[in-house]
């Protein structure tokens, strides 16, 4: 597969990204079925976690359309660690409560704010997906924004254990503003969207909840990390692969 | 003492097929039985997500891991419907699984077995949630009304879990031969546990009686399993696979006569010492002690902003 997607064109590098952002978030969310702190909440976690696994089998279709010769199934399973092209955040793992629900909101807002750009989207078919994700994520972004408010605004330890966590996972977050040459293609194509005008709203936006939370918007990272986009991941990504990939790759002949 | 008129009173609305409803008067046992019956399947409903959580990443194509996803979640809705309607028996949710934490309470036992292999999906959903079915098709006619009404939405679901993990299995049984061989195993694995499912034969059974009488129950635990059995041989041929049982018999009457259930190790996994039932309660107990600071913030949060209202 490394050859074919060494050769793969810009569309279908754009749209890896958006489907591996959201399949490797989905089955982190996953793996925290039946761990939440109340039934409720178990439930809705594993529901988002499903949505995201639907917008990435869409994606995958499409891919596999453009391409011809592969399966969704082949895209979402049958790949080495450096040809899935997630941003480095979602594949962080599930430290707790406060990691979880920060990594979703900085996650939510980020894929609200894209989405409502994409459903403007010359290419029809990431249009048209943009718009009916747009629904779920609008009730996504809802949900992890209330979660600021709880957990920011609710005892102290909770007001710790989400700053702790959002300080943490604040270095990964410029990955998702950097333009390379792919998101300048698409961009200039009419397809893609200005991560640039996306990261001053998204700025906006997780500062007024982070403040309406009584929280602090951690300092500007030093360090920061763009790699994922391009297939460069974190410790973390080989191990939840292997689970991914499990069945695929110890029985390759096999249909299930 | 119960006055024997409202005994009697309470019997004839039952004979007569009325529900009762949470604020009727009824017997305290008839309380006490459905606190206990309706508790232990909330249970059982959440501590069966996890056999099946323990493959959700694993899931071997995005069809699967979605059918997967979507199963666990429609199980934990079981759960939640069962709690609210346990509930108007006038005891809490957090009453509850204190108790379960306790060991006072108690969840189905075929939960107490581990599931190795992706053919463990298959077989729970055909046998544990066909079992499943079999006894709440029945229960559709309890006589409390609101456990009776969350049957009703419940075994709309399960009957698309039932089809969906008979489909993993026939998939794996005409696979490659290791597909065929964990399938083969999955189902020696999950037979027995769902036929003890049941519950004990109707003569070793204490509550049967009491529970008929008074509609709280409909159909005796030997009557339910042979209906599986019947439903379930034929589909395990269908695939080519084997009944786990060499003594499993067609009789002239078009049921099967099989070889009878291993008690002793029903009543040991009963009593709390199956494969996994330390496994199952720390797993529970570890997830709500780790929400517990989740929990106090989320009441903490909801007071304020009461207080703002006020
Ligand atoms: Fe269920
Ligand atoms: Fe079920």
């Amino acid at each position: 597969m490394r050859n074919t997607l060494n050769k793969m064109n810009h569309l279908q590098k754009y749209c890896l990204r958006i489907a591996d952002n959201s399949w490797i978030l989905g089955n982190r969310l996953g793996e925290y079925s039946s761990k939440g702190p109340f039934l409720e909440e178990d439930l809705a976690i594993t529901n988002v976690g499903l949505d995201h696994v639907g917008l990435s089998e869409a994606v995958y279709k499409y891919v596999a359309e453009l391409d011809g010769t592969k399966s969704a199934d082949d895209y979402a399973f049958r790949r080495a660690e450096h040809e899935y092209f997630n941003i480095q955040l979602v594949e962080y793992p599930n430290e707790d409560f406060a990691y979880i629900m920060a990594r979703q909101f900085l996650f939510d807002v980020y894929q609200f704010l894209f989405l409502e750009a994409l459903v403007d989207s010359k290419d029809n078919t990431l249009a048209a997906l943009a718009k009916k994700s747009l629904k779920e994520v609008t009730y996504h972004i809802r949900r992890s924004t209330q979660w600021m408010y709880r957990l920011g605004d609710g005892t102290e330890e909770s007001h710790f254990k989400i700053q702790g966590a959002l300080n943490e996972l604040w270095m990964y977050k410029d990955e998702m503003f950097f333009m390379d040459e792919t998101d300048e293609e698409m961009m200039k194509a009419g397809i893609g969207v200005d991560l640039n005008v996306l990261k001053t709203k998204w700025e906006d936006k997780v500062t007024e909840v982070l403040t309406k939370a009584t929280l602090t918007v951690p300092e500007n990272p030093l360090f920061s990390l763009q790699y994922g986009k391009n297939g460069h991941h974190t410790d973390f990504m080989g191990y939840i692969l292997l689970d991914l990939q499990y069945l695929n790759s110890k029985y390759p002949d096999a249909k299930w | 003492m119960e006055n024997q008129k409202r005994l009697d009173e309470f019997q004839a609305k039952i004979d007569a097929g009325i529900k009762i409803e949470p604020k009727d008067w009824m017997p305290d046992k008839y309380r006490q039985t459905l606190v206990r019956q309706m508790s232990q399947h909330a249970h059982s409903e959440v501590i069966g997500m996890q056999p099946e959580a323990n493959w959700l990443t694993r899931a071997p194509s995005l069809r699967a891991k979605k059918i997967l996803m979507a199963k666990i979640q429609d199980e934990g809705g079981h759960g939640l419907y069962l709690y609210c309607a346990a509930e108007t028996l006038g005891v809490s949710r957090d009453q509850y699984i204190q108790w379960l934490h306790e060991g006072k309470s108690k969840y189905a036992s075929v939960f107490n077995y581990p599931s190795p292999t992706w053919a463990d999906m298959g077989a729970i959903g055909w046998l544990v949630d066909g079992a499943a079915i079999v006894n709440q098709v029945s229960l559709q006619r309890t006589s409390y009304g609101p456990y009776a009404r969350a049957m009703v939405r419940i075994c709309k679901e399960e009957s698309f879990h039932q089809r969906q993990g008979y489909e993993i299995m026939a998939e794996m049984a005409k696979g490659t031969p290791e597909q065929k061989e964990m399938a083969q195993e999955a189902l020696n694995r999950w037979w027995w546990p769902s036929l003890m499912m049941f519950g004990p034969h109707d003569k070793e059974s204490s509550n049967s009686g009491q529970s008929m009488k008074w509609g709280i129950k409909l159909e005796s635990n030997d009557d339910l399993r042979q209906q599986f059995i019947d439903k379930t041989i034929p589909q395990v041929e269908l695939i080519g696979l084997e009944v786990p049982d060499k003594n499993a018999k067609l009789m002239p009457n078009g049921s099967y006569k099989t070889s009878d259930i291993d008690w002793d190790e029903f009543w040991n996994v009963i009593k709390g010492n199956g494969p996994c039932n330390s496994q199952r309660l720390k797993h529970h107990k570890k997830a709500h002690d780790d929400g517990a600071w989740v929990r106090a913030a989320a009441e903490a949060y909801g007071k304020k902003q009461m207080e703002l209202v006020d």
